[in-house]
């Protein structure tokens, strides 16, 4: 049983959000990088759990960006992870990105593909279903939980108003959100061995990217908060009808 | 070469984001000075014709049951013999769970260049330019697509629908239909309640309330503004309220016309989920709750007096 976890860099959750070079590159300085919270949370760490019901799991890791995302797999290796890949390119297309991850999975064989339910940077939410695509499996798209029995996946979603059931046989991908599994944090020995525990580096295999990003953009600043006194709640209904016309 | 527009249903039901996903295709249609055409997969029980209203001029229907509960692997090669067959330019989504489960699928069978969570009409004066929020909602982003046909998949309440015209023509469609691989085992709705997703008023509140039996107000409130509930991430992991309620970075990002804040500080995790919102009210006792500086109205002063006078007046419109 292989299982294929695929690993993106983002801006910590707290990170200031601004941009330079004419508001054409991401400001990056001071910046701390994690593992997309997606991708650590539920989808690795769900993984780190069937791996921990059967030993027989292998879990490899794969992430597309250039050597400063090397700091990121090793923590991811450190939380769980057996063997990491690293396809050294930089892109914010998510069909480059899922070609390259599309051609690691081909080479390995794997039963299960995770990826978070998207990155909190671009939020696109798309490398999953086009990963899926390029090796022509199915896709079960933000999973809250996720069980194995045999080679059969029994697998919980999201849907609007609720949720279903959804069963299907492996190779299958899997996208992840809250609900797959509980936060944890590396311990000593596991960052220990994530030192010596193997990083492949590959090039990039020759894929279109069928987008580019122009230019960022920064929300106008709100107006400023209409305060309304604690004992006058009834104005607050009054301006959400009449100025807001949202009631 | 028409804009080609994906019709969701669930349940036999049209979704409410499709007149909206319909409104951005005819407008972008008039734009490229082509047609909108639609592709609705499954049975429907209401007058699909009648969303001709919203810009719509043809209706292609695959009017089969097998297609009622969509599979993205199925819908996607249904929806790609659509697209070739009628040699659509520009195919549009809704950016809710259908459209996150198909539009990446399909944009890699055409390899065609998608946005996903477009909140404006393309920018054709240099290329085809599309903003989307990036940066959970705390920044836009301005795509240019360089393929020749291109998807668009719309932010949920981003773009007003808006009725004008009259009825479609409603075509069939003879799709070869595949058997799909996942089957959907049971489905779990939770009934009377308002998705939040697709909510246009959502009342929301957090650890102020002190615990899970003071829910009950918020809940009257909800159900006198017509609102769906939710909360903070702290809420729904001390287990008072449902996951699915947390809205924030990790829960649900969410763009009602309203977000209502009761209780909650207002951490940048939570607004990221909400800061897409229309209007956004906070109660807070805290004056210097963070959340007051991206509120439009507020309220500083303590839940359990401001919310019951806050029922009573919405009882009162």
């Amino acid at each position: 049983m292989k299982i294929l976890v695929c690993i993106s860099k983002t801006p910590d959750t707290t990170a200031k959000i601004a941009f330079t070079d004419n508001n054409t590159k991401f400001a990056e300085a001071g910046v701390q990088w994690i593992i997309n919270p997606y991708d650590e949370w539920y989808a690795l760490v769900r993984a780190i759990e069937l791996k921990e019901k059967d030993p027989s799991v292998v879990i490899h890791l794969i992430t597309v960006g250039t050597a400063d995302v090397e700091p990121i797999i090793r923590k991811a290796l450190a939380l769980g992870g057996d063997e990491a890949f690293r396809v050294n390119a930089s892109s914010h297309d998510s069909f480059f990105i899922s070609s390259q991850i599309a051609e690691i999975a081909k080479q390995g064989n794997y039963d299960l593909i995770f990826t978070g339910k998207e990155t909190i940077d671009y939020n696109s939410s798309s490398v999953g279903g086009m990963v899926a695509e390029l090796l022509d499996l199915p896709y079960i798209s933000l999973a809250t939980k996720f069980e194995l029995n045999g080679a059969t996946a029994t697998v919980t979603r999201e849907i609007e108003g609720g949720e279903e059931v959804v069963e299907a046989s492996l190779p299958l991908v899997v996208s992840c959100q809250k609900g797959m599994a509980e936060q944890r944090i590396p311990n000593m020995k596991g960052i220990m061995g994530a030192r010596t525990k193997p990083l492949k580096v590959s090039d990039p295999v020759n894929a279109e990217a069928p987008t580019s990003i122009i230019s960022f953009e920064t929300p106008p600043p709100k107006a400023g908060v209409k305060l309304i006194p604690a004992d006058n709640p009834a104005e607050l209904i009054r301006l959400l009808r009449e100025e807001a016309k949202v009631i | 070469m028409p804009v080609l527009i994906f019709l969701d249903q669930s349940d036999n039901t049209i979704k409410k984001t499709t007149p909206e996903v319909i409104t951005y295709g005819a407008k972008l249609a008039a734009q490229l000075g082509i047609t909108a055409e639609g592709i609705l997969l499954g049975t429907v029980s209401s007058d699909i014709a009648a969303l001709g209203k919203y810009g719509v001029t043809k209706i292609h229907h695959v009017n089969d049951e097998k297609l009622n509960h969509p599979d993205g692997q199925v819908y996607t090669q249904i929806i790609a013999q659509a697209v070739d067959a009628i040699g659509a330019k520009v195919i549009v989504f809704s950016n809710n769970l259908h459209g996150k489960a198909i539009a990446p699928r399909l944009a890699a069978k055409l390899k065609a260049g998608l946005v996903s969570g477009a909140v404006a009409l393309p920018d054709m004066s240099n290329g085809f330019v599309v903003k989307k929020t990036v940066f959970s909602g705390k920044a836009f982003a301005n795509i240019s697509v360089n393929t020749g046909i291109k998807i668009i998949s719309v932010n949920p309440n981003a773009f007003q629908a808006e009725a004008s015209g009259g009825a479609a023509e409603v075509v069939p469609f003879n799709a070869t239909i595949n058997a799909a691989k996942t089957k959907v085992v049971s489905v779990n709705k939770i009934k009377g309640e308002i998705p939040l997703s697709e909510a246009e008023r959502v009342v929301s509140a957090g650890r102020g309330l002190k615990g899970p039996e003071n829910w009950k107000m918020i809940e009257e409130l909800a159900s006198v503004l017509h609102a769906a509930t939710a909360c903070s991430r702290a809420v729904a992991d001390a287990g008072w309220r449902p996951h699915h309620e947390h809205v924030g970075q990790t829960g649900l990002a969410i763009a009602p016309n309203l977000y209502m804040a009761i209780a909650i500080s207002g951490a940048i995790q939570h607004l990221a989920g909400v800061n897409r919102s229309k209007v956004i009210v906070v109660i807070n006792k805290d004056p210097e709750a963070p959340f007051f500086k991206a509120a439009d109205y507020g309220i500083v002063g303590d839940a359990f007096e401001v919310v019951p006078k806050l029922i009573e007046a919405a009882k009162a419109l």
